[in-house]
């Protein structure tokens, strides 16, 4: 049946819209011009907010570290555990829900794409097993590919063509939708206990750099014309002073041909913005990043935002989460995963007394606030590893309300009071503004054309909140904007209304998206390449794939490659 | 206002029973019916608490329950409460006074595991035995006992006091394995004897022995010998005393009193002093 949504707020911007009274229309799953009122189901939205569903562009939600997390972690389900409904599945977890809880309360909250990165491709079976598992949600997965040897062996040689050829191999045969790259060179290094600690340090055994490889992955991402950039987690992350290498790496990728959109998007930039010393000169690096990114276009970034609660966590930084693990003296999880990646988990818990997380939970709203350019900053936690995303509400709250951040501001460690910039910055972001950083912005960086909008044709997802934004000043009365946002009043994905004011009406599967490389040249997995599978990884070259019968719902994207 | 109140168990189930709402700060100010009408779990299916107790409302003016029965299936009885008493005349369930900050709780019988657990304050004072898991918190979690006091006139059985950072564990009986395993404070006196592997990984607080210990862990050096040692204010166990520091392969500071009467096979370490 069709679907009209009368009389909202709608803000979209994408299409240019802002807060106009609007009725949107849908058939078959897609957004059309008009319906017949009267063959249609109604949607009275008058005096509500409608906005495209969310896109989350960084969420750890899938794949074997969420699962590990998940069984080191049985305190964490002990705390919140959800019991099975008429509609909906149980479920445990707090801050490593399981698959069946996240897809919902993503979904409560307005959600309908999310994106999971870091997939260490020798994983990628069972991580789509798991994405097939969440329902409500349309998904995607980045493979892991900045340390892996043929990437790292074709950059030595300076083959950047064969170098293309083998990552669209890898992006085709994992399912994948980009680049991922973490700690480039570091997690190679990590496999003998060492780490790269500069972009211009050697990596063992290969003779190249951090430098090498971004710069490389770069350029192959653009003769491959994958619709994402690349995704990039940072050298030194997690380190006192390491702004100046996140400044060195935007600065290293300069040079790539960019016609003005981005050619880099560096995740979780919280993490990478530190300056100081040590530990106890620790602070924000924050206005130097957002000062450079303001004077570039070719890069975008996610905030990462720390929230104080108990959270896991969880990422192929092996080296950063030893550090992590001495800080901290908790359990810890460390892995190398054979010739591809690391990979690290420990449970963590922010506190607000603590004066280097709290200068942390002001480095993340300080980047989201002095980059002017919301296209450019995206709201995420990096889920769980900053806190959990039902925590996103807390963050809009924050961006959108000075009164709000400074409610937790003056809850804060003494010292990092007085070390914050926060309280001078005086910029709030309107709904227009947030509707980019958490829906707009996201789906336009990962070229996703019929996300995040609500122009015809796009996919009808829609989030509609109980919020009269001529009524209620969000930055006063921040409380309300909060709870709106919490549980939205209705969240439409396909045209199918998912959940009302907080309760999941029906589940829904949600699609696979992959990218279905077509490269001029068929890709020749040549007989040394074979022998090589069979010496260095415990799957054989015939298993390695994962064919497109794993995939539930599969959605592939064809991509004409350059090579 | 509170008035005692009294439950009295009326039939036994085939399903644990998850009874968050049995606690002096839950029942407080509540009507008869309001506390009748109270949401309880049995197995996976939703009842009230009059489905499962008798409740009668006395007059006398004080803010406590009497559970009159054997409640062993009933889980979670008095969880986080933070006032009042309850007292359990028969054997109680799993997690009582799980999380518990303040009041007091005593069970003329026996508690089964994580009795205490993540304790913050108040009195558990079980006649009977407890299970295992005394004091400790659920399993993953690191958050052990953090104040109050725990006396058990029976034995205790296994993974006591894991994690204990504060507060005070008297056990009149036995104890099991891994008593004290990774605690950073505290107190623990055993009266009678103590099982293997006492205070593994401890880093801090001390344990006392007054019985004999079946086994010491090798990473246990001894320092020196004590004549007694103050357990509470105007409590103090006589001794001798080995007193050993550990666990070294933790670079611990925590202490074990083990009676030198009750253990000559310890008397080997005597040299090293």
């Amino acid at each position: 049946m069709d679907l009209l949504i009368k009389n909202g707020f709608v803000y979209d911007p994408i299409n240019g819209i802002n807060g106009e009274r609007m009725d949107i229309a849908i058939r078959n799953n897609k957004i059309v011009e008009s319906v017949i009122e009267k063959n249609s189901k109604i949607i009275d939205a008058t005096g509500l907010t409608v906005f495209p569903g969310g896109v989350d562009i960084h969420t750890h939600i899938a794949g074997s570290e969420v699962n590990t997390g998940r069984l080191v972690r049985p305190e964490d389900h002990e705390k919140d555990f959800v019991r099975k409904t008429s509609v909906t599945r149980s479920g445990v977890g707090y801050s490593i829900p399981s698959t069946f809880t996240t897809g919902y309360r993503y979904s409560l909250m307005g959600y309908t794409t999310v994106m999971n990165p870091s997939m260490a491709a020798l994983e990628a079976k069972h991580t789509h097993e798991e994405l097939n598992d969440i329902p409500m949600l349309d998904k995607a997965t980045y493979p892991l590919l900045g340390d892996w040897w043929l990437v790292l062996e074709t950059i030595q040689k300076g083959d950047l063509e064969e170098c293309a050829r083998y990552v669209a191999w890898m992006l085709e045969i994992t399912k994948g939708y980009a680049i991922k790259i973490v700690n480039p060179g570091g997690l190679e290094s990590w496999g003998f206990g060492r780490n790269v600690h500069s972009i211009d340090d050697q990596i063992p055994n290969f003779g190249i750099t951090p430098r090498d490889i971004m710069c490389g992955l770069a350029k192959v991402n653009k003769m491959l014309n994958l619709p994402h950039t690349i995704h990039l987690h940072t050298n030194n992350l997690g380190v006192p002073g390491n702004y100046e290498t996140t400044l060195d790496t935007m600065k290293c990728l300069e040079s790539i041909p960019s016609n003005g959109k981005p050619v880099v998007h560096i995740t979780h930039l919280q993490f990478s913005s530190f300056a100081g010393e040590d530990w106890g000169s620790f602070r924000s690096g924050a206005a130097e990043i957002a000062g450079y990114i303001n004077n570039h276009d070719h890069v975008s970034c996610d905030m990462g935002q720390i929230i104080f609660t108990d959270t896991t966590t969880m990422t192929a930084d092996g080296p950063f989460e030893y550090t992590l693990y001495q800080l901290s003296g908790h359990k810890w999880v460390n892995s190398d995963v054979e010739t591809e990646t690391s990979g690290g988990i420990i449970p963590f818990h922010y506190k607000r007394k603590n004066p280097v997380n709290a200068i942390q939970w002001s480095i993340g709203l300080e980047l989201a606030l002095l980059i002017k350019n919301p296209w450019k900053v995206f709201m995420t936690t990096d889920h769980p590893n900053a806190g959990p995303f039902t925590a996103y509400p807390k963050i809009l709250a924050w961006l959108a309300s000075k009164k709000a951040r400074m409610a937790t501001f003056k809850r804060l460690h003494k010292k990092a009071q007085k070390k914050s910039i926060l309280p001078s910055i005086d910029r709030e972001l309107s709904l227009y503004d947030i509707a980019i950083v958490t829906r707009a912005g996201q789906a336009k960086a990962l070229n996703l054309k019929e996300k995040g909008h609500l122009g015809v044709g796009a996919d009808a997802d829609v989030a509609i909140f109980d919020l009269n934004p001529e009524k209620v000043d969000i930055a006063n009365k921040f409380r309300t904007f909060r709870r709106a946002f919490t549980n939205t009043a209705y969240t439409i994905k396909g045209g199918k209304i998912l959940a009302k004011d907080g309760e999941i009406l029906q589940q829904a599967e949600g699609k696979t998206i992959w990218l279905d490389m077509q490269t001029k040249k068929e890709i020749e997995i040549s007989e040394e390449i074979k022998k090589k599978f069979r010496e260095y990884w415990t799957v054989e070259y015939e298993n390695y794939p994962v064919s497109e019968h794993y995939i539930k719902n599969s959605s592939p994207i064809k991509i004409k490659a350059d090579v | 206002m509170f008035n005692v109140i009294i439950l009295t168990p009326i039939k036994k189930t085939q399903y644990p029973i998850i009874a968050q709402c049995i606690s002096p700060d839950v029942f407080q100010e509540k009507t008869l019916e309001q506390i009748n009408n109270l949401p309880i779990w049995i197995g996976n299916k939703r009842r009230i608490l009059s489905d499962l107790f008798k409740i009668e409302k006395t007059t006398e003016n004080s803010p406590s329950i009497i559970i009159n029965g054997d409640v062993s299936q009933v889980r979670r009885i008095g969880w986080g409460m933070t006032q009042g008493e309850i007292v359990v005349n028969g054997n109680a369930g799993m997690h009582l006074g799980k999380k518990m900050s303040g009041g007091k709780i005593v069970v003329n019988g026996n508690a089964e595991g994580w009795a205490g657990s993540e304790m913050k304050g108040g009195l558990l004072e079980i006649k009977g035995d407890a299970g295992d898991y005394l004091g400790s918190p659920y399993r993953g979690s690191t958050i052990g006992m953090r104040k109050g006091k725990i006396v058990v006139h029976g034995n205790v059985g296994s993974d006591a006091a894991v994690h204990m950072k504060s507060g005070l564990i008297k056990i009149h009986g036995n104890s099991g394995p891994f008593m004290g395993f990774r605690m950073t404070g505290g107190v623990i006196h055993i009266q009678k004897d103590a099982g293997t592997r006492l205070g593994a990984c401890m880093t801090g607080g001390k344990i006392v022995v007054s019985g004999v210990l079946e086994d010491m862990l090798p990473t246990f050096a001894i320092e020196f010998i004590k004549g007694k040692v103050k357990i509470e204010l105007g409590d103090k166990a006589i001794g001798p005393f080995f007193v050993f520091l550990g666990d070294l392969a933790e670079n611990g500071r925590g202490k074990l009193f083990i009676s030198k009467e009750k253990n000559p096979q310890l008397s080997q370490y005597e040299r090293f002093l």
